[in-house]
């Protein structure tokens, strides 16, 4: 065993022990304890447990690398996945605190006085976080694999044993604290490497000053030498490229701002803390934590681009003249990192015009680049090299690679656990306790819920070993499918005084259905290969050019505008209902939260 | 709802609404629409617009969140809704 194999099986391996001892200190005794971790945590401590929460293999993994690729339109991800903490913690976090129940569908029962309206949002619950879930397990089994050299499955198997041993027996209580700890592992693992490429392209240690900072000894900014490099080389430029339209850019910012706040497994979160008032600080403390990462990630993505780029052709860091014949890197003088990520497929490298160089360029080079006698891009690169690579690429020591493997696992275990834990809640609270059993005792529901968890565990382990072949786009529909059903019927629930069952299940279910409609025409229907009926809504992205992953706004403004025609011919809300809203509305008075249902 | 609690809510939406509008400036109006424009300032290395979105939105979300809580406390103690 080489040494960074032997220090990535050090750093997860203790990543894991101290997982498991805080899986032993934190058990749960209770149902309190159970779903919303005894319910008097600081508020700070909950910021923290939620940006792990938040923050999935998808955010540690992949994002840099997409913004990588798209340039400034990546901001929608940035601006969408941290925005959406200002729309909670002002429209929804402190009310539903108030409120004081154990999950989200309890509240839009109660609120709607209605068990199908539960109904409803259990199901929109059930469907964005399984599909949520998928991703995480492939993200542990894909970490595993790159890194430490075991199976994909084997990855996956030791992944969900350890989130067996503190979600079963800790719900939120283990999860919660585990997260702390899985926070301090990953945002160490994404910024120890940052610094350190800063501080060598720059001479700025600071990542998100970097990114604005003048490339070390030279008078040229960063960003603009980025620009000039890409734009020569036939790609779009960096600063300014949009994805789509921009209106295709605002409403997907929108879609994943909205997406976030009706998202349970986050939401959630904010039951554990002990008052209306901490729900509000708490949801800014959550941005602090998870805006290290989110404002580090762009300058990852553009210095980790901008490495790429100098390392396979010599004119882009020395501003020569790129299409030179002699400026781009002779394969068999690549570095190691390059031969590593190659073995993985991640990185491929095909010489089509046979002179034994890498040619890296984009679909605007034209007549130069056929004028150097190059043959089409050669270097087909994965985008989440930009990160699992970056330390090698900055010629980093060991222990920063085993690093980056601990932060990788930790943030796809720790989004793991809070989704299982709000796909268990639903199950045992709101349909076994609610539906089934009412009577049931707190042992029993306790119980419940910790069989749930361990089904849910093995469910969602099962889905990681077999994903569906579209498991990559599915997380963009997590966020549509919250977009467009569970946000706006909470919303209204605390808004609108008048607004009934009657109105809130159609929206919901008209909101669902245009999305599902939308992005089924797009990329079959459920994900079936071969059943897309593009041409049946006129072509792809034919409703004014928007993208099946933005188009949960649209499916939220469908949701308000059928549930208000809807109330506006049916009666409004009883006034007992339209009391507890009053109450909901007012911190005072707020209690422990507890599990008790109206109906 | 009696006279306080109609105060309240009122305050409350007009605190809402305020800092909304700022969350709208800084992110869907500086980071997208007016990007272009923007573009033409420069931050240090940054293109003003770029910065927006992928920098300076994030941090005035966190100023937002945090003005707002500190204002809700003071409407609360205002018109004795608070907590004990």
């Amino acid at each position: 065993m080489d040494n960074l194999t032997l220090l990535t099986y050090l750093f997860v391996g203790a990543s894991f022990a101290l997982y498991i001892g805080i899986a032993i200190w934190a058990r749960a005794g209770s149902t309190k304890d159970f779903y919303v971790a005894g319910g008097g945590v600081h508020p700070v401590t909950n910021g923290i447990a939620t940006a792990a929460d938040w923050m999935s293999a998808a955010s540690f993994i992949s994002m840099a690398g997409l913004i990588a690729n798209m340039g400034y339109g990546g901001g929608l991800f940035l601006m969408g996945w941290t925005g959406g903490y200002v729309i909670l913690a002002l429209l929804l976090a402190p009310y539903l605190r108030k409120f004081g129940k154990f999950t989200v569908p309890q509240f839009i029962g109660d609120r709607f006085y209605s068990s199908s309206a539960s109904t409803v949002a259990v199901i929109c619950l059930l469907v964005a976080s399984i599909t949520y879930v998928i991703g995480q397990m492939t993200g542990v089994g894909v970490t595993f694999s790159r890194f430490l050299g075991v199976s994909n499955e084997m990855g996956i198997y030791i992944g969900m044993g350890i989130v067996f041993a503190y979600a079963v027996f800790g719900g939120m209580k283990g999860i919660t604290y585990t997260q702390v700890a899985q926070y301090a592992v990953l945002i160490s693992a994404y910024t120890v490497p940052a610094v350190f490429i800063s501080l060598t392209l720059t001479g700025m240690p600071l990542p998100q000053l970097g990114l604005g900072s003048n490339l070390a000894g030279t008078d040229v900014a960063l960003l603009e030498r980025l620009n000039q490099v890409v734009t020569d080389l036939g790609f779009n430029e960096y600063t300014t490229s949009v994805p789509g339209s921009t209106l295709n850019m605002f409403v997907y910012t929108v879609s994943l701002m909205i997406g976030t706040a009706g998202l349970p497994h986050v939401i959630i979160r904010f039951f554990t803390v002990p008052k209306v008032a901490d729900a509000r600080s708490s949801a800014g403390w959550a941005l602090v934590f998870i805006a290290i990462l989110y404002t580090t990630a762009p300058a990852v993505a553009a210095m980790a681009k901008y490495n790429l780029h100098a390392t396979v052709n010599h004119a882009a860091a020395t501003g020569g003249d790129v299409f030179a014949p002699e400026a781009s890197l002779v394969y068999e003088e690549r570095p190691d990192w390059m031969k590593r990520w190659e073995r993985t497929g991640l990185l491929r490298w095909e010489d089509k015009n046979g002179d034994g160089r890498i040619q890296y360029y984009g679909p605007n080079a034209g007549a130069k680049a056929e004028a150097a006698g190059w043959k089409g891009n050669e270097l087909t690169v994965n985008a989440d090299i930009m990160v699992l690579a970056n330390p090698e690429i900055a010629l980093l020591p060991n222990w920063v690679i085993a690093l980056v493997a601990a932060g990788g696992v930790a943030a796809a275990l720790s989004t793991a656990a809070g989704l299982l834990l709000a796909i268990s809640s639903a199950v045992s609270h709101d349909l076994v306790k609610n539906v089934f059993v009412p009577d049931m005792s707190e042992k029993g529901e306790l119980m419940t819920g910790k069989i749930s968890m361990a089904i849910a565990i093995l469910f969602a382990g099962w889905l990681g070993l077999n994903p569906p072949g579209f498991a990559a786009g599915t997380v963009a529909l997590a966020f549509g499918i919250a977009a467009s059903s569970l946000f706006p019927a909470i919303m209204m629930g605390i808004f609108s005084k008048k607004m009934n069952k009657e109105g809130a299940i159609a929206g919901m279910i008209a909101g669902l259905s245009v999305t599902l409609f939308y992005v089924f025409a797009h990329k079959g229907i459920f994900f079936v290969p071969g059943t897309a009926f593009t041409d049946l809504i006129g072509g792809p992205n034919s409703f004014f050019g928007i993208t099946p992953e933005a188009f949960g706004t649209v499916g939220a403004i469908v949701n308000f505008t059928v549930a208000v025609i809807v109330l506006a011919i049916t009666k409004p809300a009883p006034d007992h209902i339209q009391h507890m809203v009053d109450s909901v509305r007012v911190p005072r008075g707020a209690k422990a939260v507890d599990g008790t249902h109206a109906h | 709802m009696d006279h306080n609690a109609e105060g309240y809510w009122k305050a409350t939406l007009a605190l809402i609404w305020k800092v909304m509008i700022v969350w709208f400036l800084v992110s869907l109006g500086a980071g997208i629409l007016f990007a272009p424009m923007l573009n033409n300032i420069h931050l240090g290395g940054y293109p003003l617009g770029f910065w927006f979105a992928q920098q300076g939105s994030i941090y005035v979300f966190i100023a937002c969140i945090f003005y707002y809580a500190k204002k809700m406390g003071e409407i609360d103690r205002e018109f004795d809704v608070h907590e004990e």
